[in-house]
């Protein structure tokens, strides 16, 4: 098992250093970048502990989605990154504070872990993603076991549809377009008007 | 099919198929999209404020996993649908002046209400996260709704990245508690839990975080930063939303979750919950006092009016739980008139942002100011009005449970928030000022006012039902 | 679990074997080539002129848009795939589970469509 071991670290380390450089790089395209590449040994964690759907998913929905709209929000505001980012030492002290409490935090839950008495979590009792397809254990629970779950989140997405047509969408004015139901349905009649020119009157 | 008759009355299934509805009619609508929205959304809450009071037993797909029935979720659910059935009332008029007749608004509102429900009948810490995921999310957009106004940009801005970050301090607290315990349902949490003879201190933390998150929701100093500025942000109407519904939900959430899986470990959390009510306390009474916009000042008294509901929180104990129900009663009442009262007075065309524009009210409109002062001292918790009742009966149950210096801190603080409330009131009959003021009021303002200032001005008369019901209801959760 | 690792084996020996490819051929451009730069050889310049404007333009907002919805199609899809593949196991009940679901976004892309967020202009 060393090897795995040496694998985990390995990525585990690019993930550490790359979120780090999401935070510092100069240009945020290099963070959204940096970002893209924690995503995907995020990806390559998931799939040494057996769950390959989910790695999947984070590549197909986080680094090609999601990753894809920050790059667009940071090519579209149009601001002076170096500026926003001066006030950034001025924080830094508070937050290496809040960051150095958490740290501990984690590393105290990680000590009392051994504490924890047995009877309460069975570990031994973790599926064993090794045998089973795990895209198949997602499927067969998500739709009928976590229903309601599942139709929640369904109702979060439609939420979320909502919300960004109603804060993005702006109808321009003076815009043409062209119809082209309208087109085909037009007939002779709406189109052509027959009158009669009284002499000498013309038509107004 | 034996459970499909019953399940057809759950509100929350009322309220997504009368959403849905509404919201494919009125795409197809043109022009009056918005008021066919806005009136079907109000029968569709009659209709789930209707089926509230089924009391239905189900166990469809596992139902009982993830949410639970009970008279303390039908009050809250109660209470929620009632508050946004207020929303509705009064706030038709406000949309039309700014020129913000959209069809989702009502649309968003009841999507926040139905995670709203999700949230408050959850039983399991996934069902929770959605819930509050599917309401906060539907609150961003409103915060940000008026597109043209930086101001409410700034607001849903805010408000987003502080929710999105306290949603992240939720989800590590979730799984510490599912790493620590291997249940993510509230019964089962709380029968792993009833083996130990105290909390380990992975669970703590997981409890920590959440509370955090929940202290965020009900925005409990010190996580109360995004509270004024998101309040002044947002469409009056959609603060008001903010200020009576959101919180009522958000507090009878950390009362289930704390009471529920972790009633036996009162003593752990009840210093955090200590902790944030003198904070929000003393920070509510203390910088309301220089605010001049008067939905800042209305944020930093929801903030000190939370203060005063976390006290009966971190008693643990029946009587504390009874004061936080009275006083939500109590606050949804206060709140909607005055909020109702806010948005129908303008001056010169405009609505009121400052406080001293109040000035001179007295003379042209002498029964709207005298409403307005009944409302004041009923926050400030004076006697006759129903704001005292609602600090005696929480005050009594922090003096039961031996929480002295806590309601010495609660009575020292509301003498000095009083100050801020009646500043309003010296304001409104003392100074001068101009008198082009206009009051709009609709039937529907002047029955929410109606409604509201016989409860808040006459609730010494008959205390009795609302306290015996208050009383029933808190001895359901234990 | 070891099995399952295996699998990926040749993914991880294709990653090593790219990763050395294309550091050892950096490197050795980097050794091997001349270098004798100077300032105005380092400079940026645009087809022969001084750099005329800075090199990000503003993305009109409507790109933002259709990204996000195509985030929400996205992730629809990915509710699809667990779906296709226990569909067997999971019976009547679960594919009417994914039909209300894609009800919910079906409704919300008539929307979509009403509004005329698909359209370009």
């Amino acid at each position: 098992m060393f090897i795995f071991s040496v694998i985990f670290y390995f990525f585990a380390f690019i993930i550490v250093a790359s979120s780090i450089m999401v935070i510092s790089s100069r240009d945020p395209i290099h963070s959204v970048l940096y970002l893209i590449l924690s995503f995907v040994t995020s990806a390559i964690l998931f799939v040494t502990l057996g769950a390959e759907f989910l790695a999947m998913i984070l590549i197909v929905v986080y680094v090609g989605a999601v990753a894809v709209l920050f790059l667009f929000v940071v090519m579209m505001l149009d601001i002076n990154f170096v500026k926003i980012k001066e006030g950034f030492l001025s924080y830094l002290p508070i937050a290496l504070l809040i960051s150095a409490c958490l740290v501990t935090e984690l590393i105290i839950i990680f000590i009392s872990k051994n504490k924890l008495l047995p009877e309460i979590v069975n570990y031994s009792d973790l599926p064993d993603f090794s045998s089973k397809s795990n895209t198949k254990d997602i499927g067969n629970v998500l739709y009928t076991d976590y229903f309601y779950l599942f139709q929640i989140s369904g109702l979060i997405l439609l939420v979320a549809m909502i919300g960004s047509i109603v804060l993005t969408l702006r109808t321009r004015p003076g815009v043409k377009k062209q119809n082209i139901a309208e087109q085909v349905f037009v007939s002779t009649k709406s189109r052509i008007i027959k009158k009669k020119v009284p002499l000498r009157k013309g038509i107004k | 099919m034996p459970y499909i008759n019953s399940i057809m009355f759950l509100p929350e299934l009322i309220l997504t198929i009368g959403t849905l509805f509404i919201l494919t009619v009125s795409t197809f609508l043109k022009n009056i999209s918005f008021k066919f929205s806005f009136n079907a959304s109000i029968l569709l809450l009659v209709f789930s404020l209707y089926s509230v009071t089924f009391d239905i037993d189900t166990n469809l797909f596992n139902y009982d996993n993830f949410f639970d029935n009970g008279a303390f979720i039908d009050f809250i659910k109660i209470l929620i649908l009632f508050g946004t059935l207020v929303f509705f009332l009064f706030s038709e008029e406000y949309f039309y002046d700014l020129n913000l007749d959209k069809f989702e608004i009502p649309i968003l509102i009841l999507f926040s209400v139905l995670g709203m429900m999700i949230m408050i009948s959850c039983n399991n810490l996934i069902s929770m996260y959605l819930g509050i995921e599917l309401q906060s999310l539907s609150l961003y957009i409103l915060a940000s709704i008026n597109k043209k106004s930086i101001k409410s940009t700034e607001a849903g801005l805010k408000y987003f990245i502080l929710g999105a970050l306290s949603s992240g301090i939720l989800l590590y607290g979730c799984s510490l508690i599912y790493g620590f315990t291997g249940a993510l349902n509230f019964q089962e949490i709380e029968l792993k839990l009833s083996v130990l003879p105290q909390l380990d201190l992975g669970l703590i933390f997981g409890l920590v975080f959440i509370i955090v998150s929940l202290a965020f929701k009900v925005s409990a100093v010190p996580f109360h930063m995004w509270t004024p500025d998101v309040y002044e942000g947002s469409p009056t109407p959609i603060t008001a939303f903010f200020a009576i519904v959101t919180k009522i939900v958000a507090v009878g959430l950390l009362i289930r979750f704390l009471i529920l899986p972790f009633g036996q470990f009162v003593d752990d959390w009840s210093q955090i919950i200590i902790f944030l009510s003198i904070s929000s306390m003393i920070l509510g009474a203390l910088a309301a006092m220089t605010q001049n916009n008067i939905n800042r000042l209305l944020a930093y008294s929801s903030i000190g009016h939370i203060g005063y509901m976390l006290i009966g929180l971190a008693t643990g104990a029946e009587t504390g739980i009874r004061g936080i129900i009275i006083y939500l009663c109590i606050y949804l009442f206060m709140n909607a008139a005055v909020f109702t009262i806010l948005l129908s007075i303008k001056i010169n065309g405009k609505y009121i942002e400052n406080i001293k524009s109040f000035a001179g009210l007295s003379k042209k409109y002498p029964i709207i100011s005298f409403i307005i002062s009944i409302m004041m001292f009923s926050m400030a918790g004076i006697p006759p009005f129903a704001g005292f009742f609602s600090k005696f009966y929480i005050f009594i149950s922090a003096l039961e449970s031996k929480l002295v210096f806590l309601a010495i801190i609660g009575v020292l603080s509301s003498v000095v928030a009083a100050f801020y409330y009646i500043r309003i009131v010296k304001i409104i009959y003392f100074d001068d000022g101009l008198d082009n003021f206009e009051v709009i009021l609709n039937f529907r303002r002047k029955l929410i006012i109606f409604i509201s200032t016989i409860f808040i001005a006459f609730f010494i008369i008959a205390p009795s039902y609302i306290i015996d019901t208050a009383q029933e209801l808190s001895k359901t959760i234990f | 679990m070891q099995e399952l690792l295996s699998e990926y084996l040749p993914i991880l020996i294709f990653i090593a074997v790219s990763l050395l490819i294309a550091f050892s051929m950096m490197f050795i451009s980097f050794v091997v080539s001349p270098k004798n730069p100077d300032a105005e050889k380092l400079s940026p310049y645009e087809c022969g002129f001084e750099a005329l404007n800075d090199a990000r333009g503003k993305f009109d907002v409507r790109f933002y848009l259709v990204a996000i919805l195509f985030i929400i199609f996205d992730l629809e899809v990915a509710f699809l795939f667990p779906w296709a593949v226990s569909l067997k196991s999971i019976g009547l009940f679960g594919f009417w589970s994914m039909m209300i679901f894609l009800l919910f976004l079906t409704i919300g892309f008539i929307y979509e469509w009403k509004k005329g967020a698909l359209e370009w202009e």
